[in-house]
C-alpha cells in the first residue's frame, strides 16, 4: 500500500513534471492567464496521460521494440482527439481561447516521457496510479500559477472578484511575459526552498 | 500588388509579432534545455527551419487534398498529422546520413528531438486554423522558423555572459532563464500593433 502511495507522491513533488524535470513546458505557460483555461488544461492533460498510460500499459507486451515510439504516438493522438472533441462540445468558449494548446496536448514530452519510462515497463494499475500523479502534479502547478496571475492581473480568481474594487489590476500579469517571471519566481523559490531542507538535516 | 504585401504581412507577423517562443510559447523544451550552449542552439535552429518548411508544404496537401474532400478534418488531423512529421523526420534524417555527412553531423542530433517539438505541429495546425494558401502557408513557415531562430540566438547569447555574472545560487540554470525570457517577451510586446 505504501509503495502505491509512493507512486503517486512522486509525480507531485520529487520528480514534478513542470517543475523539476522542466519538460512539457508550452502550455504552463501559455493557459495560464486565467484559471478557466488553466482547468480546462488540466482536464485534457490528465485525460491524455491517464488513459495512455493504462492502454500503452496494457497492450505493452505486444508492442515490438523497434516501432513502440510511433504506436504510443498513435495512442496519445487518439486520446487527444477525444479530449479535444469533449471540450468543443462542452466548454467552447474556453476552448477557443486555447485550442492550439489541446491540440498539442499530443506531443507533449511529458506524457511521451512516461508512456517510455513508466508505462511500458509497468503493470496497468502502477500505470494508473503514475498517471493520476503526474497529472495532479501538473495540474496543480499550473493552477498555482493561474491563481496568481489571474489574482493580481485581473482582481478575480476564476471571474469571482476577491480583490476590492480600489485594487489597480496590474495588467502585466495577465499578458505572455508574466508567464515567463512567474513560473522563472517559482522554480527559484522551489530550489532555495530544497536547499534549505538539505542544510537543515546536515 | 495586394497578394505580395500580405505576403509580407505574413512574415513579419509569424517572425516578430507572434513570435513563436516569447509570445506563442511553443517549442519551450528545445528553447530553454538547448540555450546552455551557443552551437547547439544554431544546429537546432537549422535543423527547426528546414524540417517546419518541409512539414508545412506536406502536410497543407494532405490537409486539403484528402482530410477535407472526405470530410475527416476533425478527428483524422492531430493523427495523421503527427504520423506524417514523424517519418517525414526519420525519412531526411536517412537521406542526409547517406547524400551530406557534414551536414548531416550538424544538424543530426537534433533531428530525432524535433520529430516531437511542438513547434512544429503547431504552425501546421496554425496553417490549417488560419486556411492559408500554399504560398502563404510556406511562408509562414519560413517566418515561424525564423523567428525560432532569432528568439534562440537571443537567449543563448545572454545566457553565455550569464554564466560570468554572479546570481543567488538558487537563480542560476533555469529559473534565471524563465526570467530572461519574461523579460525578453516584455521586448517583443513592443512589436504588437506594427501589423493591423
Amino acid at each position: 500500500m505504501k509503495d502505491k502511495l509512493k507512486i503517486i507522491w512522486n509525480g507531485i513533488v520529487p520528480s514534478n513534471p513542470v517543475l523539476i524535470l522542466a519538460i512539457g513546458l508550452c502550455s504552463v505557460v501559455a493557459v495560464t492567464n486565467f484559471v478557466k483555461n488553466a482547468l480546462l488544461m488540466s482536464f485534457a492533460f490528465s485525460f491524455v496521460l491517464i488513459l495512455s498510460e493504462v492502454i500503452v500499459s496494457s497492450i505493452r507486451k505486444w508492442i515490438p521494440d523497434e516501432i513502440r515510439v510511433p504506436i504510443f504516438v498513435v495512442v496519445i493522438a487518439t486520446f487527444t482527439t477525444i479530449a479535444a472533441l469533449l471540450s468543443h462540445a462542452y466548454f467552447p468558449s474556453v476552448y477557443d481561447a486555447i485550442k492550439l494548446y489541446i491540440l498539442l496536448v499530443v506531443v507533449n514530452c511529458i506524457i511521451i516521457g512516461r508512456a517510455e519510462a513508466f508505462a511500458y515497463k509497468n503493470g496497468v494499475f502502477d500505470s494508473l496510479l503514475d498517471g493520476i500523479g503526474m497529472s495532479l502534479g501538473y495540474s496543480w502547478v499550473i493552477i498555482t500559477i493561474a491563481v496568481i496571475r489571474e489574482l493580481f492581473g485581473n482582481g478575480t480568481i476564476a471571474n469571482i472578484r476577491v480583490m476590492p474594487h480600489i485594487y489597480q489590476p496590474a495588467l502585466i500579469m495577465i499578458l505572455p511575459p508574466a508567464g515567463f517571471l512567474v513560473l522563472g519566481v517559482l522554480v527559484g523559490w522551489l530550489e532555495w526552498s530544497l536547499k534549505k531542507k538539505k542544510e537543515a538535516k546536515k | 500588388m495586394s497578394y505580395l504585401t500580405d505576403l509580407l504581412k505574413i512574415f513579419i507577423a509569424s517572425m516578430v509579432v507572434n513570435n513563436i517562443i516569447l509570445m506563442q510559447f511553443l517549442g519551450l523544451c528545445s528553447y530553454i534545455g538547448l540555450t546552455d550552449n551557443m552551437s547547439a542552439s544554431i544546429g537546432m535552429g537549422y535543423a527547426v527551419t528546414f524540417v517546419t518548411v518541409l512539414a508545412a508544404a506536406v502536410t497543407w496537401i494532405i490537409d486539403h487534398w484528402i482530410l477535407i474532400p472526405f470530410n475527416l478534418q476533425p478527428f483524422l488531423e492531430i493523427v495523421s498529422f503527427i504520423l506524417v512529421i514523424g517519418s517525414l523526420v526519420g525519412l531526411v534524417e536517412i537521406y542526409l546520413k547517406k547524400m551530406s555527412p557534414n551536414l548531416y553531423k550538424a544538424m543530426g542530433i537534433y533531428l530525432p528531438l524535433i520529430a516531437t517539438n511542438c513547434l512544429i505541429l503547431g504552425v501546421t495546425f496554425v496553417i490549417s486554423m488560419h486556411r492559408l494558401d500554399f504560398i502563404q502557408a510556406l511562408v509562414e513557415a519560413i517566418g515561424t522558423a525564423l523567428g525560432y531562430f532569432m528568439a534562440m540566438l537571443i537567449l543563448a547569447g545572454i545566457r553565455e555572459r550569464l554564466r560570468n555574472s554572479e546570481l543567488p545560487e538558487f537563480f542560476q540554470g533555469k529559473a534565471i532563464a524563465y526570467i530572461v525570457s519574461g523579460i525578453a517577451a516584455l521586448a517583443f510586446m513592443g512589436f504588437q500593433g506594427m501589423i493591423k
